[in-house]
């Protein structure tokens, strides 16, 4: 018998393949949902040219802020890792 | 499913284990879409609910749902493409 605790690579790299792609889904979701609410009006025929567009930026303005603020906390805030994390 | 390593999971019954769990995430996807769908439409489509649902209520959902389904995709193809778009940018 093998380790108890050893891992398959095949089953690792399944795990992990699959993780990565359900984080995208989750993202998609709730994006899908914000979006919706932003740019949505009465359900048409059809997604008009305005509300794709509305979307495709509201998709980009939310991953830019996401990066912004990303970047500006890792700026502002000091982290020791010997101490809680304080916000300044 | 008992708790053998699975240093000793055949081939086949890693096959299996491995479909299962893509089943898994597939239904936890479509309940996510379904939760969803059903919030949304719900709020544009029945402004007063009434005793039933009536056809022009019917329709609009229906309309809805596709519209909905619509703007999933388009914000994957979004997502996927600035994901794309960054990583060239590395």
């Amino acid at each position: 018998m093998t380790e108890p605790n050893s891992t398959d690579p095949q089953l690792q790299s399944f795990i992990f393949a699959e993780t990565q792609k359900q984080r995208f889904q989750v993202l998609v979701h709730g994006l899908t949902d914000k979006c919706w609410e932003t740019c949505m009006g009465r359900p048409s025929n059809r997604l008009d040219s305005r509300t794709e567009a509305c979307i495709t930026n509201c998709v980009e303005r939310f991953i830019d802020v996401t990066t912004f603020i990303t970047k500006r906390l890792m700026n502002t805030t000091k982290y020791r890792s010997d101490s809680p994390l304080e916000f300044q | 499913m008992d708790t053998m390593p699975t240093g000793s999971l055949t081939g086949a019954q890693k096959e299996e284990l491995m479909d299962q769990v893509k089943q898994q995430i597939a239904i936890a996807n479509a309940q996510e879409l379904l939760t969803k769908m059903s919030e949304k439409c719900f709020k544009k489509c029945i402004s007063k609910p009434g005793t039933s649902l009536d056809n022009s209520e019917q329709k609009c959902i229906a309309m809805c749902m596709d519209r909905y389904m619509d703007a999933w995709n388009l914000v994957s193809r979004t997502y996927s493409s600035r994901i794309q778009r960054e990583r060239n940018n590395m």
